[in-house]
């Protein structure tokens, strides 16, 4: 029995283990004088046995709290879509000095990864090709890898984030929990920050009073959005966003499947999409 | 210009004259014998030194750090502070910090969100100093909630982002009202604009003010 409820109480001064899990799980109410109440109570001789045993038991909770953190599915599917897009990243920017390169050797010399593609299943004839091949198998290699972390990712995503996934596609899903730091912090958001989460620079604008306010962000990729004619996609990136941010809601909160979430998004955009529609084949109706 | 509290000096590093105290670097700062050098640049509190205000500082306090980040201003202060506790939220910098206090036997980590005092209020005992460092929306009820920690004669050095609290609006309107929102349990003994160190970041000396506790 112990009449506070200080870190130590109830602890065998040898149970580091305990100590460490005290120090993450338990609070209290109000703040006292821990260490000379440590003393009393025969935790630690004196203050610089119990300072020595707190220094253990903090510097032992806040690493395992940060290992469990960090290797949290979240945490490791966002370093997956990051590593998706450097790989494509670099990719694309080696695969251009490639066709620069390329482009004084070769009389046929194309663009883009599919040229460097092409390249590196060639045997180079002398020294000089030879370095320019290397150069693009470095290329074909990186754009394979992306593939397989795209591949990863989009295995991933659905166990981590079910709901999430199905509505907003897995990959898209994963840069929106990237965006966000975590499927807890997208979650916490509210639907308006979701809708141009990856128009920051937009955003900021728009705060600033430079710019119209950004209609959407990366969900810009999702067919919902983009494939709605532009005056309704304001109201389409909502729509969305609104759904979205349920799916990541229910993930985080429960984990349970619930596909009548799909079928509200789709009757949604639907509607949407059908109301104003412009007559078929009337002249203002156009896309552009 | 008031004294620098016992154990941070001004020292002869790399050239220049700067603060500086005695500890492990963490933070690939240029040292000086087992002296390395208190960047304010990358220091609120350093930039409070710097610019000369009376931060009630000795060297040897109790100190309560909130928003400890990777490490850098809590590793001067546990170098010449007592027992010091610091508290973060994010894993990522924890893990720098981490580095920090293992060549520091009185410094304390605590992966704690400083909004929830009830969190680690069995760990923290009561504070000569709370050095405030949050950049997160609602920093005068952080300082609030925490109050609890502060002894009737200890201080507040809190630096106030304007930018956590509100993007768009001007930074002195962001002061003004953070600083009525403090008036509630402090009393406000200085408070100055960090810059040229900080853009728009206010330093605040505060002591509790009586009646609360």
């Amino acid at each position: 029995m112990t009449e506070h409820d200080g870190w130590f109480a109830d602890l065998d001064p040898d149970d580091a283990t305990g100590a460490a899990a005290a120090i993450g799980d338990g609070g209290a109410d109000a703040v006292r004088e821990w260490p000379s109440l440590a003393v009393e109570a025969g935790y630690a001789d004196d203050e610089t046995a119990y300072y020595d045993r707190l220094h253990e038991a903090t510097t032992t909770a806040a690493r395992e709290a940060v290992r469990e953190r960090e290797r949290a599915d979240d945490q490791q599917l966002i370093h997956a879509v990051r590593a998706m897009d450097d790989c494509r990243r670099t990719a694309n920017e080696l695969a251009e000095r490639v066709a620069e390169w390329g482009g004084t050797l070769d009389d046929d010399a194309g663009a883009g990864v599919p040229y460097a593609r092409d390249l590196a299943e060639r045997d180079p004839d002398d020294a000089l090709g030879a370095r320019l091949v290397l150069l693009a198998r470095r290329v074909a290699e990186l754009d394979d890898e992306a593939e397989r972390l795209r591949g990863f990712v989009e295995e991933q995503t659905p166990t981590v984030a079910p709901n999430l996934a199905a509505l907003a596609g897995p990959v898209l899903a994963a840069r929106l929990i990237a965006l966000a730091g975590g499927l807890g912090d997208l979650a916490r958001q509210p639907s308006g920050t979701l809708q141009v989460l990856g128009a920051e620079d937009a955003l900021f604008a728009h705060l600033d009073g430079r710019a119209p306010s950004p209609k959407h962000g990366v969900i810009y990729t999702h067919e919902y959005v983009r494939g709605t004619r532009p005056d309704e996609r304001g109201s389409a990136a909502r729509a969305l966003a609104g759904k979205l941010t349920i799916a990541a809601r229910v993930d985080h909160y429960s984990g349970d499947r619930r596909p009548e979430l799909d079928a509200e998004l789709d009757e949604r955009i639907e509607r949407i999409r059908t109301r104003n529609a412009p007559e078929e084949g009337s002249p203002e109706g156009d896309d552009r | 210009m008031t004294d620098l509290p016992d154990g941070v000096e001004r020292r002869d590093v790399d050239g220049e004259t700067r603060l500086a105290t005695r500890g492990d670097p963490v933070y690939g700062e240029p040292t000086d014998g087992e002296w390395r050098a208190w960047n304010p640049d990358r220091s609120k509190l350093g930039a409070m030194l710097e610019r000369g205000m009376d931060t009630g500082l000795s060297g040897g306090e109790t100190v309560l750090y909130l928003g400890a980040a990777a490490g850098t201003t809590v590793s001067h202060v546990a170098d010449f502070a007592g027992p010091t506790y610091a508290v973060e939220f994010a894993p990522r910098p924890m893990r720098d910090l981490l580095d920090a206090v293992e060549s520091r036997p009185r410094l304390f980590p605590l992966l704690k969100d400083a909004r929830k005092p009830e969190t680690y209020a069995h760990v923290v005992e009561p504070v000569d100093v709370i050095v405030q460092d949050v950049a997160t929306r609602g920093q005068a009820r952080v300082a609030r909630e925490n109050a609890r920690f502060l002894r009737p004669d200890g201080r507040l050095l809190a630096a106030i982002k304007a930018r956590s609290e509100d993007v768009t609006a001007d930074p002195e309107t962001v002061f003004e009202s953070v600083r009525s929102e403090l008036s509630a349990d402090f009393e406000i003994l200085e408070i100055e604009r960090l810059e040229p160190y900080h853009d728009d970041h206010l330093g605040v000396v505060a002591r509790p003010r009586c009646s609360s506790s």
